[in-house]
């Protein structure tokens, strides 16, 4: 009996260190949605309560546009749960029936929380406010539209531009062609020319491709997409697909591998002034935008040249990223919610949280670098009025370089099934970079998982739609 | 002539007496339920319920948001199919068999040494803990600190005695060992409870053994290490559990937002997958399947380990 008693705790305490973190929500999904039978009126007084997941008024940028926005839905209270988008707590207020009045996600969750109905489509929304969705920049506005409907409304934009070392490039004989991936045999050479190293110790990254992340970047620079653009086939064992793959890789290969170029980069002191331009040890790299002001910040002395990235016939690109607006199934406030979105990313609002920086920039002393989003009329008004020659090249240098990115732009279009997706293509490029497969067989392996999970995802999709 | 009144069992007064300590008996259950049920009604509430209703989930194709879908054997079968189990399997096999051994063995040897440390016991015992109390996100990128292939502590270390070493967070070959390594870090509590153990063992033992003339070597073996078996069996079969489901290191070091992009398969270890399972793709009935065969696993171990450990564990007053 004894025995017996010891077996079962035994049983119950195993289980409950195995299960424990395993927590789950239960819940009945509602059929009708927030949308159905609210008024979207842009005259009407609101009420209640507006709880934003996943946005922080962190900066001058965001303050100024929630105060805004704020004063746009009173009498009707804002409240922010701040941080980064918890997707499992997110989730999980959408189960339990409790979900947050609005959510501030990445672009790229919008297709896979709108195919689950965690979010409601805008449309009556967009209508019911008058929001303009011409201003909104296309590749950005496309990754919120998932099979026809706008899920989100688009906020900031996130570019890459080519930023090097200019000491490190006049001494190896180079210039920005060199690096900008227009000539992917100059890149190379290039990055020979300026690595330093000596096996597996590196001194100088010459360049980095910034794998895993920019696959997509230099699949297009090839010219090809990931996937097809309603969102249904996966690309990756496109021809030329494979062909950056290799060149991106190749790119590690000659400076003495990935892990030694990964170890060196891991060691570096990123936001410091102790960072990689500025210590003279990486020559170039694609990196978005933001990073001109991390350098700006902490090191404005380091020796930066800008340009775009380009594609192999020399044209500007730009892989977009960003954040958008949503409104969760069982939104309590949606009236509430339509009209904060829609403030936030007007463009005079953008307009005075530009103003905002400059004049924080300026009791600083420091320039203004321009102000991505992803309202195209607020960026042309925000670069208009407010970007001016800083008084060092480099620096407007940069700030063109930027602008000119955010006009080529491409993004993924949304599916249901976005985060297999990147898991599949992520891992295929992780798996060569760590040497255990060759290019060729993991984007194959990759075009088979990740194809089965769009299938498996979009057949869900189809079969709810009816 | 007086008379003892002697009742026959089965009598009058014996039902009084066994009824009186049946009452006393079920008074003190009672009791004693009533004192542990907090924590019985935590527990049905927090652990026994979400584990049935996992093995529901576990049938069921479940999003989190929309209603389980029951699909039968299905998530079961998908186990068999799915390559990246086997691979989760294989790497949490590995580590575990590695890692549990050596994590005893260098628990034990620094219990040993602390008991050797006379005053400066006190001090050591407080800096062999104070690891313990990083916190486990901390310690994922402690690691990819110390391990960095390039300006890593241990790399810089072996480079002392002219070794060139691995690409500890890269190199496939090499992500486990580091991972083993680093799960040293917070051997402190095994070495304090160790340490309890050895100051239990009666001194008179020692003694004896050396007035018949049995070395360190031989007193650790025959005396020390029996003596403290079940301290050891302890040590051991906590850190089995755990080892199976190594988790916070190995997913901050190599799937977390420090490496948003960059991941290793050599570091997915089973929890790991069945996260991302879960809280990424959002196929929770998948991932409540794979959580009830890893509990079947575990399972196996412990009681194979619960049957081993009745030839060599000794506990004090226990009766064979």
């Amino acid at each position: 009996m004894k025995t017996a008693a010891v077996r079962w705790s035994a049983l119950a305490l195993t289980a409950g260190l195995v299960f424990t973190g395993c927590a789950e929500g239960t819940s009945d999904s509602s059929d009708d949605e927030s949308g159905g039978g609210t008024v979207y009126d842009p005259e009407a007084e609101l009420s209640g309560e507006l709880n934003v997941m996943g946005f922080g008024a962190t900066d001058e940028i965001g303050q100024t546009r929630l105060d805004l926005a704020s004063e746009a839905i009173a009498p009707a209270a804002v409240s922010l749960i701040e941080g980064d988008l918890d997707i499992q707590q997110f989730l999980s207020a959408i189960a339990s029936g409790e979900p947050p009045e609005l959510v501030y996600a990445n672009r790229d969750q919008i297709g896979t929380f709108a195919s689950r109905g965690a979010i409601i489509p805008l449309d009556e929304c967009i209508d019911g406010e008058g929001i303009d969705t011409s201003i909104y920049r296309e590749p950005a506005l496309n990754q919120v539209t998932f099979d026809g409907s706008v899920y989100g409304i688009p906020e900031f934009n996130q570019v890459q531009i080519t930023q090097a070392n200019a000491d490190l490039l006049a001494a190896a004989g180079l210039t920005l062609d060199d690096v900008n991936g227009s000539d992917w045999d100059a890149a190379t050479a290039a990055t020979q020319a300026m690595y330093v190293g000596d096996g597996s110790s590196l001194s100088v990254i010459g360049f980095d491709s910034k794998l895993p992340e920019f696959l997509p970047l230099w699949a297009k620079a090839n010219g090809a997409d990931l996937l097809s653009e309603d969102g249904r086939t996966a690309q990756l064992d496109d021809p030329k697909v494979l062909e950056a793959l290799e060149w991106a890789v190749g790119i590690y290969d000659v400076q003495g591998g990935f892990g030694a170029v990964k170890a060196y980069r891991d060691s570096a002191d990123f936001f410091g002034a102790g960072n990689q331009f500025a210590t003279n040890v990486l020559g170039a790299m694609p990196m978005e935008q933001w990073y001109v002001n991390v350098v700006n910040d902490v090191s404005p002395d380091a020796p930066m040249a800008y340009d775009t990235v380009r594609d192999r016939e020399g044209q500007p690109l730009a892989y977009a990223s960003g954040s958008a607006w949503a409104i969760p199934e069982g939104s309590s406030n949606p009236e509430a919610a339509c009209r904060f979105i829609k403030t936030m990313t007007e463009t005079d609002s953008w307009i005075a949280a530009a103003q905002a920086r400059v004049d924080l920039r300026e009791a600083e002393g420091k320039p203004f670098t321009g102000l991505l989003t992803g309202n195209a009329e607020a960026d042309q008004a925000i670069q208009d009025q407010f970007v001016t020659p800083s008084g060092e090249q480099k620096w407007d240098d940069a700030v063109a370089a930027t602008y000119e990115a955010n006009e080529a732009t491409f993004t993924l279009p949304a599916n249901p099934a976005d985060a297999e997706f990147k898991t599949a293509w992520q891992d295929a490029v992780n798996r060569v970079l760590n040497g255990q497969q060759e290019p060729a067989e993991a984007l194959a392996q990759a075009q088979e998982e990740a194809q089965a999970a769009l299938d498996e995802a979009w057949s869900t999709w189809d079969q709810e739609e009816g | 002539m007086a008379r003892t009144q002697v009742h026959a069992p089965g009598s009058l007064g014996d039902d009084r007496a066994a009824r009186a300590r049946r009452i006393g008996r079920r008074r003190e259950t009672r009791a004693a339920l009533l004192f542990i049920s907090p924590w019985i009604i935590g527990f049905l509430i927090f652990t026994a319920w979400p584990i049935i209703y996992s093995g529901y989930l576990s049938l069921t194709d479940y999003d989190v948001i929309n209603s389980p879908n029951f699909v039968g054997l299905e998530n079961y079968e998908e186990l068999f199919r799915d390559p990246k189990i086997a691979t989760a399997l294989w790497n949490t096999f590995i580590f575990t068999v590695i890692q549990v051994p050596l994590y005893v063995i260098v628990s034990l040897a620094l219990a040993l040494l602390l008991d050797k440390a006379g005053r400066a016991s006190g001090f050591f015992r407080t800096a062999f803990f104070l690891p313990k109390m990083t916190p486990p996100v901390a310690v994922g990128i402690l690691l990819l600190l110390l391990f960095n292939g390039q300006d890593g502590l241990i790399n810089g270390v072996l480079g002392w005695f002219g070794i060139d070493g691995p690409a500890w967070t890269t190199d496939p070959d090499w992500v486990k060992p580091g991972l083993i390594l680093m799960s040293l870090w917070s051997v402190g509590s095994s070495v304090i409870i160790l340490l309890a153990a050895l100051r239990n063992v009666p001194q008179e033992l020692y003694d004896s053994a050396r007035v018949d003339g049995a070395n360190w070597w031989q007193q650790t073996r025959k005396i020390t290490v029996p003596m403290i078996s079940g301290a050891l069996f302890f040590i051991f079969i906590v850190n089995t559990i755990a080892g199976f489901q190594t988790f916070t290191e190995a997913y901050t070091a190599f799937f977390g937002s420090g490496n948003t992009t960059y991941s290793n398969d050599a570091a997915l270890f089973y929890v790991i997958y069945l996260f991302r399972q879960a809280f990424e793709f959002l196929e929770m009935g998948y991932a409540s399947a794979m959580a009830w065969l890893l509990f079947v696993i575990i399972m196996i171990f412990t009681a194979i380990q619960i049957r081993v450990s009745r030839r060599f564990v000794y506990y004090e007053g226990e009766q064979r």
